[in-house]
This record gives structure tokens, sequence and C-alpha cells, in this order.
């Protein structure tokens, strides 16, 4: 009996299995995730994984909420401690009175273990290797016997596992009847030999509603299907490529003409980030939607690109799925580290306009928005995703698109137009809105054509040097930035109940950790009203809201309060006014986290808690 | 360079082409480069290519990167778009609008420096690609806009006007561009513009990666005792293969010699030019063979001119990724986007 009370929890706990990369058990581990989900119960798995094919450990956490938190939270309950490697810390890493599964075996000493936890031991090996010979499958079916013994100890519906696998090998039916098998052998294991079920139990709820379960970087890529790119030049980097490879996989799916059998899309994988970036600004220029996915390092290299298509105007999408900088950092962890790099992207003075998508759903809407916006704003816009979003399984609403909406093109001159004699000013400003007029090339063949260039040049797009037209076209480009921010989508506010003299801001895959924080923080008897930034340029309602309170946390997944300096700088506030809480270990941010950062603050300023009446 | 705006106005004797177009319409804004300067020929030899082609002057997209060769898309054809990038990444620019409209003709424009220097990884990429285009370096062997550095064509050897000699090996970019499957291959000089114009009206045609290296002496730079790339270096050191017929009449130099023979002109400023044929039996369509002719030739300090290499029936970058006919930009919603009733089905596949 452990010396803790074993933690006891219907349909709130985490799980997280411990495994060495390629071994098979993400699909399995996955699964594991979906029935949670198929049960009606919250989830949300994350992989922990690293830079590297084979051998090294991996993790996957699989958080299971029924009152919906999907946020990482911290901890482990339950430890299904696979790697031998990473025992020892796994075992570290258990909440007081959690639960290990580990594979018995080897006998291990008393010592390799807590006294305050359950241990729970199944001869996984012992039991595959009785049960098959070949040493692949001996390896394969240890996950799904695992999986199987879950199920019992934690109270689940085989069923649900066993249609999962059904459809998974749905066209390989040989691998359907071995996989049931397995994972009877592993629930029988635990149903004859283990205490079942154990104090973590899942039951039936239906809390999932018809929300969908995916990937940020599918969604994203899907998003630009529906905003009608046609070109996409990438190099791989992760955790972008499953960007560039999503969008091909729904490019062919949806984008193949039905009877000629050919595409409406042009995919590139480039020879490197500046490749791509030009390939993304040529099309840009000459009428396509195009798009490049990549990473910091990614961005790094194309920033004098960047600079050419801000000045020189040419639409571009970029989606930078952000990862642990500086240089390689930690490329298989999470960071909201490039905000800087990419709003002030190249030399010169710039300013470029960032979305920020707090799931897959947003980076669904944002994704495909982004190209409206290269459109109508004649420039590069960051579609800011990040590992946490891009990589994991989300559950977010569904994907929805209005069928009545049209593209929104931009402002281009047509044929009709030149012939009609309309005045053509390539930099010209007419409607006051910093926005000017482009044509596509080819359009006519007398009028209309102009010379692009990263050189200085008036508003007819000839070359000069002269101070004051170079002058009056960069105010004009920051008419256009300022046109901006009432295109962008605008921040979400969310008042605390009561009148309070303090705010949070935060944005992107902050935002399930910091809903949740947002409960943990009113326990503790302080109240907050929140801002979730959902684009740069700010709206003006990002200075009210930090006007009106007295001070206002920033919280962000970096080190040096990235977003925080932004809004200094862009909005002119005094700095003091905004409080950083930074988490950038490369792990997803957590509500604990912020909740003992922002409850401590407030303690230590002596903000007196509000009664809390029990 | 003249300082005179050129009349706009059309004479009604100058002659016109199959559209009616003269040779005004294929002109462009009036050079800024160095009286002399060889790219100002180059862009003289597209013009005149333009015109006897009779392409519709609107329908080329001129792209280039950055240097005094990338300068020259604003000296001819002032009814296209022209896009002046950034230093060395024409290619990918290229490729990118090549990719958005494959109905324009694409034309690109790059230095030495531009392409064998900082942009030799696109310029490498786009050939094995098939990009379908044409690409020419307008090569001088210096950076002249940043004053006569060194570039990476600059021969071993060679002399810079500073006096300093070239110890690094330089690239030939005719040799990589066979090597990397381009699939027309061609060598000229600016000063001969009876080979010149029939190599680009030939790659203007040719449909697929159309490669030319074009030896354009830098008059400010590079065209001293000592430099390989100068004009007389180049005449004397020139071994021509082939010539393609296209010979236009107003040529201010004339170089006209038949295949497998020996020709010495004399031109206006008195040097003269040694240019030696090679028998018309080269054949055109030998990868292997153009690769081995080259650097037998480079080891005897002769420089080979002429159409390389083609490929007659190529398939291009579109080709490969088997794209729709109709250009990519002209797609609507309705083409491409796949509607809410499709997302009804993904949702359901994600529960
Ligand atoms: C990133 C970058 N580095 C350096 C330069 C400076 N630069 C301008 S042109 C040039 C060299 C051009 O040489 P080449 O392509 O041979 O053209 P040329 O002037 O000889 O025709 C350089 C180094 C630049 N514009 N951009
Ligand atoms: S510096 Fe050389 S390359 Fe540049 S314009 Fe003058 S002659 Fe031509
Ligand atoms: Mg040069």
């Amino acid at each position: 009996m452990p010396t803790a009370n074993p933690i006891s929890s219907v349909n709130d706990f985490v799980v997280r299995f411990a495994n060495v990369n390629g071994s098979g058990s993400a699909s399995a581990n996955e699964m594991f995730a979906r029935a949670v989900m198929r049960m009606g119960i919250p989830v949300a798995p994350r992989n922990i994984f690293p830079s590297n094919i084979q051998g090294l450990p991996t993790w996957y956490e699989v958080r299971v909420s029924e009152a919906g938190h999907l946020g990482a939270r911290g901890g482990t309950d339950l430890m299904v401690a696979m790697n031998p490697q990473t025992f020892d810390k796994d075992i570290a890493g258990i909440e007081p009175g959690g639960y290990l599964l580990y594979d018995s075996t080897k006998p291990l000493p008393a010592s390799k273990f807590r006294p305050d936890i359950t241990v729970i031991g199944i001869p996984l090996t012992a039991i595959c290797n009785r049960e098959y010979t070949d040493p692949r499958q001996r390896q394969l079916f240890k996950n799904i016997i695992y999986i199987g013994a879950l199920t019992a100890l934690l109270d689940m519906d085989a069923k649900v596992v066993e249609q999962l696998i059904g459809e998974q090998y749905k066209g390989k039916d040989k691998l359907i009847e071995p996989n049931v098998k397995a994972l009877h052998i592993g629930r029988d294991y635990a149903i004859l030999n283990l205490q079942c079920p154990i104090g973590l139990r899942l039951k039936k709820a239906d809390k999932v509603g018809d929300r969908i379960f995916i990937e940020g970087n599918s969604a994203a890529a899907l998003g630009a299907v529906y905003g009608g790119a046609t070109v996409c030049a990438w190099y791989p980097i992760t955790p972008s490529s499953s960007l560039a490879d999503a969008f091909t996989r729904h490019c062919a799916k949806l984008r193949v003409d039905p009877e000629t059998k050919k595409a409406k899309y042009a995919i590139i994988q480039a020879e490197d980030e500046l490749a791509s970036i030009g390939m993304v600004i040529g099309a840009g220029w000459n009428g396509a939607r195009a798009f490049t996915a990549t990473s910091g390092p990614g961005i790094s290299l194309m920033q004098e690109f960047i600079g050419l298509a801000y000045f020189a105007e040419i639409p571009a999408v970029l989606f930078d799925v952000q990862r642990a900088g500086p240089s390689t950092g930690m490329p298989t962890r999470t960071q909201q580290c490039d905000i800087l790099s990419c709003a002030y992207a190249s030399h010169g003075d710039t300013k470029h306009v960032l979305l920020f998508p707090e799931d897959p759903a947003e980076a669904f809407d944002f994704g495909a928005l982004a190209f409206d916006l290269a459109d109508r704003l004649q420039t590069p816009i960051f579609v800011m995703l990040d590992l946490d979003i891009g990589m994991n399984h989300r559950l977010c609403r569904p994907l929805a698109w209005d069928d009545f909406k049209k593209y929104d093109r931009g402002k281009v001159m047509t044929a009709e137009e030149l012939e009609a004699g309309k005045d053509f000013g390539r930099y010209l400003d007419v409607d006051g809105d910093g926005i000017p007029y482009r044509t596509y090339p080819g359009t006519h063949p007398s009028k209309g054509s102009f010379f692009t260039r990263g050189t200085s040049r008036d508003q007819y797009a000839k070359y000069t040097e002269e101070g004051g037209a170079y002058v009056d076209n960069m105010q004009r480009l920051l008419r256009k930035f300022d046109t901006a921010k009432d295109l962008v989508p605008r921040p979400l506010q969310a008042n605390a109940g009561k009148l309070t003299k303090y705010g949070v801001i935060y944005f992107g895959s902050t935002a399930p950790a910091m809903d949740e924080a947002i409960h943990m923080i009113e326990a503790r008897g302080h109240t907050l009203d929140r801002l979730r930034v959902r684009a740069f340029p700010f709206h003006s309602s990002v200075n009210s809201f930090v006007a009106g309170h007295d001070f206002v946390f920033v919280i962000e997944q970096n080190r040096d309060a990235q977003l925080r300096s932004l809004i200094v700088n862009e909005c002119g506030i005094d700095p003091v006014r905004l409080v950083p809480i930074l988490h950038y270990d490369g792990t997803p941010i957590t509500a604990r986290f912020i909740a003992k950062a922002i409850g401590d603050h407030l303690d230590k300023l002596k903000v007196k808690p509000m009664k809390v009446v029990s | 360079m003249t300082y005179l705006a050129k009349p706009k106005f059309h004479h009604p004797a100058l002659p016109k082409n199959a559209l009616g177009y003269t040779h005004r319409d294929y002109e462009g804004a009036v050079s800024t480069l160095c009286a002399g300067c060889g790219h100002d020929s180059i862009t003289g030899a597209i013009i005149q290519a333009c015109f006897e082609l009779s392409i519709e002057p609107h329908r080329v997209a001129k792209i280039s990167g950055i240097g005094c060769s990338s300068k020259t898309p604003t000296y001819f054809l002032g009814n296209s778009h022209g896009f002046n990038s950034v230093h060395g990444r024409m290619p990918s620019v290229l490729t990118g609008a090549n990719l958005a409209n494959r109905d324009l003709i694409y034309l690109g424009v790059s230095g030495d420096g531009d392409s064998a220097s900082i942009g030799l990884g696109q310029f490498a990429h786009c050939l094995r690609r098939g990009v379908n285009m044409v690409y020419v370096v307008e090569n001088n062997g210096v950076y002249g806009l940043t004053k006569g550095q060194f570039s990476a064509t600059a021969d071993r050897g060679s002399k810079s006007k500073r006096g300093v000699i070239n110890t690094d090996n330089s690239i030939d970019l005719v040799a990589m561009a066979l090597q990397l499957g381009a699939s027309f291959v061609a060598r000229s000089f600016s000063g001969d513009k009876q080979q010149l114009v029939p190599i680009i009206t030939a790659a203007i045609a040719h449909k697929g990666a159309a490669f030319i290296d074009v030896i354009s002496p830098c008059v400010a730079f590079n065209n001293h005792a000592g430099s390989t790339k100068s004009f007389d270096f180049v005449r004397e050191h020139n071994e021509s293969v082939n010539r393609l017929d296209f010979i236009s009449s107003r040529m201010p130099i004339e170089v006209k010699y038949e295949p497998g023979t020996i020709e010495v002109v004399e031109q206006h400023d008195g040097s003269k030019l040694a240019l030696r044929k090679l028998a018309a039996d080269y054949d055109i369509h030998d990868r292997t063979a153009a690769l081995g002719f080259l650097q037998h030739h480079a080891a005897k300090g002769q420089i080979v001119t002429g159409l390389l290499y083609v490929e007659d029936e190529a398939e291009d970058l579109h080709g490969h990724l088997r794209t729709v006919d109709a250009p990519l930009n002209a797609l609507s919603e309705k083409e491409l986007c796949p509607g809410q009733a499709m997302l009804d089905n993904f949702n359901a596949s994600l529960r």
C-alpha cells in the first residue's frame, strides 16, 4: 500500500507514455487518446519527441479533462514507463499518489520505485515472447497490449478501441484481427492478475460534442487550400514540414481536375528557404496566391526577401511554426520566440502583419484569411503557429467555410480599366488608405506595365533617389500598416465578473492554459480581465485595455518578452505597466505555471485577496 | 551613356514585324550603363530577337537579380513587366512567377557575380527543375556595380584592373548548365550579334530551361591587358562551334564567317578578330560530347561559343508537376475552393 493516498479521479487526469523513438508506440498511444475522445471526454494529447529518428526517448502525454481543459497541465498521474533509459526520471515525475505501469518481465529492486505511488507490473516482454516469434511483431504488439491493459485498469469500454483498430486498418483487414487479439491479451492479463480498475477511471460523457480532433499544421494547410493558394514552395524543417505535407495531401484530394487529372496547384520543395520565399514572391508578383511554411531558422534566411516584398509591395504568406531558438535551439520543442524577428523582419524600416491563431480551427481560418490580407495589403502576412499547435492533435470546433464568400484579390487594375484610360501609378495612394493599385504582368499591350524593384522609386514606379519621394513612399507604407489594423482579426476580451485593476494579455497556443488558469487565479481570490491578441498591428483596443488597468500581465513563451516589447514599442506604453510572465523551457505553458506566477505576483504586491466564500 | 530622351513617335518608314510592331516597340528606357559596356549590346540583341520573333512585347516577364547586368531589363521591352529582385535570387523569383502563369515568356537576366558567386545555388536548381525560361548571364568576370572585384567566373591567372592576380579556379557556367540538365545551352559574345541574336531567338523559341552565357566585357573594370574577358582576349580566343541562320542587316560590327573556316575581320577600331568555326557536323544533341568538347578547348585556352546543346522535346517544370493548362493565377474560387460540403466530410473524418 503506497504511503500517499492513491489518486482517485474520474475523467480528470494525465497519462504519460514514455517510449523509445521509432518503436511504433506513437500510433498505439494516439489510439488511446482517440478512444478517450470517442467516449465523449475532452482529451489533449501532446507529443514530446527528440530530434532523432530512432532510439532516443519520446513521450506522449494524454490529458483527460471532462471540464475541457486542453492546455498542458504538468505532472503525471499515470506513467506508462516503457523506456528503461528514462525510467528513473519518469518515476520521479509521477504525482504523489500516482500510478506506474511498467514491464515487470525482469524483476526490479524496490529501491527503483517510490513508496508513495501505486506500482503496476505487467510482464509485457515475457507475454510478447510467448505469443509472437517475429521480433518486429513483439515490439509492435507490446504497445497494443499495454493499451489493452489500460482499458481494464481505467475501466474503459474495449469496444471503442476495437472500433478504432477497425478504422485504422481499413483496407488492410488482415491486420485487424491480430491487433484486436493483442488488445485482449493485455486486457485479459490485467483483469486476471491486477486490481481493476485503479483510482483513475474513464466514464462515458457527452462533453466532446461536434468538435474535431486535428493537428494545427493540417488545419492551416487546409486553410491555404480554401484560401486559394496555388503555389507552395518550402524547405523541410521541423515543426513546419508536416504543414507542407498536409497541403500536398489535401491538394491531391481536393485540387486535381477530375477530367484531365491535372493539378490546380504547384508545390516545390526548394533548395533552401531563400529559394522558397523567392518563389513565393515571384508567384505573388505574378498574381497567384503563394505561401511557404517554415520555422525560425528559415525566417532568418528569408530576411532579405521579406524586406523586398515589404518595400516592393508583393503579397506573400508565411506560416512560421515556431520552435525553441536561438540557432538550432531545441528543434523539437515549442516556443513563441519569432515574434520580433517576424514583426520587424529584414533590414531598414519594416513592419509586418502577424496573425496568432490559438488552435487548429483558428489556424484554418487565419490560414485562409492570410491570402485575402496579403492581396488586399500587398505585403507579406505571417501566420504564427508553434509546435504545440502545429504538431499535436487538438480538439477544436469544426472547420467552417462560407460558400458565398469571394476571395478579396485586392486592388488589381484590369485591362479594361487601363484601356478606358484610368490613371495607373503603381505606388499612387488613390484611396488614402496607403494601398496602391497593381497590375499583373501581361495585362495590356501598352498600358499598366511597371518595373518592380527594391530600390526607391516614385509613385509611377520610376527609379529615384530623391529624398522627398522616398519619404513619401515610406510614409504611405505606414498608412497602409495603419489600414491593416482594422482588417486583421481583433483581440478578444473576456472581462472578470467584477471590476478589477488588473488585466492579462496572451496569444496563440497559450490560450487553453490561460483559460484554465483564470479559474485557479480566481480561486486564490484575484480577478483579472483577459485580452487575447490575435494579430499585429495591434488594434486600438490593445491600447485601451492597457490604459484601463493599473497593470497588465503579458504571458508569452519566450525569454525576452517579445510581444511585450512590441506592445511597448508600437503602442507607446510605459513598460512598467506590462508585467512579463515568461515560460520558455520548451514545454508548452501550463495553467499551473500561469496561475502560480500571476498569483504570487499579486500576493507579493500585497494585493488583498477578496474574501473567498467557500 | 546618352542623355537624350528617345523620341517616342514612330517613324512611318520603320520596318514592321508580323504583328505590326517596330523595333521601337521593343525598346525600353535609356541605358545608364557605361558607354561601350557589353551589356548594352546584349540589350540590343534581345530587342532584335524579340522584334524578329514578333513577340507581343507585354507577354514577356523580365526578371533579374542585382548588378549592372541585372539593371538592363529596364532598357528593353518597356511594355513588359520587370522585376529587379535581390542579388543572386533571380532564378527563384522567376520560377515562382512561371508557376503562377505558364503563358508568359520568362526572360531572366543575371550577371556572373549574381549567378556564379552569390547565386550559384539558385542557378543550379532552376536549371535542374527545367523551368521554361531564357536565362542570360552577362558575363564580364567581375562585379561591375561594386567596382571591379573578381567574380567566380574570372579565370585563374587573370589580372584585375588594380593588378591583382586571381588565384581561384573559375566556374564555367556553361559546363555546369550542361551537367545540370539544362535543355538548351549556348555561349556567345556581346560583340557578336550575328551569333547572339539567333541564339536568343532560338532560346525563346525553346520550351524548357535555356541557358545562355554571354561574355560581355566591362569597359570600366575588365577590358585591359591580362583580363580574359576583355574584347580583345575574347575575340582572339573565341572558338565558335556554329552559327544559326539568323542574319540581321543592321549590325554595327559585322562578323560573318562560314562553318569550318577561319575568318579574320577588321573592326572599326582597327582590332582584328580571328574566328574559327567548327565544321557544320557538330552535334548539338549530344550532351556528353558537348562537355568533352568544352573541356578540350578550355584546356587550350579557347572559349567555345555557339549553340552547344539542345534537347528538342524537353519536358518543363509544369510538365513534371502536371499542372492544369490554364495559368494558376487565373483560377477562381470556383476552381480552387472545395466549399463547405467537402469540409463537412473532412470534419466527420476527424471525430
Ligand atoms: C546581398 C547583397 N550583397 C552584396 C550586394 C552588392 N552587390 C551589388 S551588385 C554586386 C555584384 C554584381 O556582379 P555581377 O552580377 O557580375 O553584375 P555586373 O555588375 O558585373 O554586371 C554586388 C556584390 C548586394 N546588392 N546584395
Ligand atoms: S561598370 Fe562595367 S559592367 Fe557596369 S556598366 Fe560599366 S562597363 Fe558595364
Ligand atoms: Mg559581372
